[in-house]
């Protein structure tokens, strides 16, 4: 059944991002959690328009506008599948994945629409949720919290409902 | 909130419960509460994301296939990695907590918030057939498509932002529990609760092993 996966096994990988989990506590007292970036870098981006509006916000007053951690280590997500994609022939290079060209097409303009509103009502959940796939998805659950787990299973019976109608399941 | 990683082992003994266990009443994310990030602390999170994003590479889950696969059972990839990492990170987190090396950081547990905003994050993730981290790890491997994810977060998480005053005084009050965690659900103490509970996680990754190869 398994269509594709990845170089290495997902048991492997697994575990390193285990380890790497523990590395994040003890050098950086912070739990992996990649979402919070996103809001970071909105409102730097909100502060050149109005610093007023943005300081009355209590997003950016729990997740200040600045280049924090997350930030960090989002840039560093991007140049480490850079380098782990290039050493292992697997850049990609690509505006439209195939799986999506086969069932709607490779016109651009839908498929970037579609990210972008899919960008934005995931990240809404995340923030609402207090977390996204690594934040609840790895480092709450491995901590065990309840509303964690509640939001992992949340995070894949919503996008099963919604992948399944999209891929005719 | 924020204190110096501990360098040496403290003499006080290990507690069968987080002393982060309140740590989580006051903010969406009380890790981000307090000074700003040090250039060190800062230096760390980038190399972290290195390592990080080079595992969701290798492991495939920067590929729309995979993740969509996730959704629709037909791959389990993603699956695999997450309960592997759950399983690893707990054992070796809980131990290091035990031996007075780490703090904890239990999000806090709202019903109403976790369960909704869990769904509206999956039906995102739907649409967009990326992560916030695996987005991230896709425009790192050239799936551009991911540029327009990431865009759309940026969006998203102003939109939150402006209605988030209004969010914070409603649905995110609605079955608040605090920084609950699963054995206190059942009354267990934390020890005999990883003792069953691990075990649980390797068995069920190894049905998931043999059902799927």
């Amino acid at each position: 059944m398994e269509s594709e996966g990845g170089a290495w096994s997902p048991y492997l990988v697994g575990v390193l991002i285990g380890v790497l989990s523990m590395a994040t506590f003890y050098f950086s007292d912070k739990p992996l959690g990649v979402s919070s970036a996103y809001a970071r870098v909105a409102g730097m981006i909100a502060r050149l328009f109005s610093r007023s509006h943005v300081e009355s916000r209590k997003l950016y007053q729990d997740t200040k506008p600045k280049v924090e951690w997350e930030v960090m280590l989002t840039l560093g997500i991007v140049l480490g599948a850079f380098v782990a994609a290039w050493s292992g022939g697997e850049l990609t290079g690509q505006w439209v994945p195939a799986m999506w060209a086969e069932r709607f097409g490779d016109g651009l303009g839908l498929r970037l629409a579609v990210a972008f509103l899919g960008g934005a009502v995931m990240v809404f959940g995340a923030r609402l949720a207090g977390g996204c796939t690594s934040g609840h998805g790895i480092s709450g659950t491995l901590q065990l919290s309840v509303g964690s787990w509640i939001a992992l299973a949340c995070f894949f019976i919503g996008g099963a409902l919604v992948a399944m109608p999209m891929y005719g399941r | 909130m924020r204190k110096p990683i501990p360098t040496a082992l403290p003499e006080t003994p290990p507690h069968p419960l987080p002393p982060a266990a309140s740590e989580g009443e006051s903010g969406t994310l009380q890790a981000d509460v307090g000074k700003p990030d040090s250039a060190k602390q800062r230096t760390l999170g980038f190399v972290f994301g290195i390592a990080f994003g080079f595992l969701l590479q290798k492991g495939g889950v920067g590929k729309y296939e995979v993740l969509m696969g996730s959704l629709l059972l037909t791959d389990f990839t993603v699956m695999k990695i997450i309960l592997t990492a759950i399983a690893t990170g707990m054992v070796g987190i809980f131990a290091m907590h035990s031996l007075g090396l780490v703090k904890l950081h239990v999000k806090p547990t709202r019903y109403a918030a976790n369960i909704v905003g869990g769904l509206i994050f999956g039906v995102g993730f739907g649409l967009l057939g990326y992560c916030p981290g695996t987005g991230a790890a896709a425009l790192g491997q050239g799936n551009w498509d991911a540029a327009a994810g990431i865009l759309g977060m940026i969006a998203g998480s102003h939109l939150y932002a402006e209605l988030s005053n209004g969010l914070a005084s409603s649905i995110l009050t609605w079955g608040n529990r605090g920084s609950i965690m699963l054995p206190d659900l059942i009354g267990m103490r934390l020890r005999s609760f990883l003792i069953a509970f691990v075990p649980i996680l390797v068995a069920a990754l190894w049905v998931l092993h043999l059902l799927t190869g």
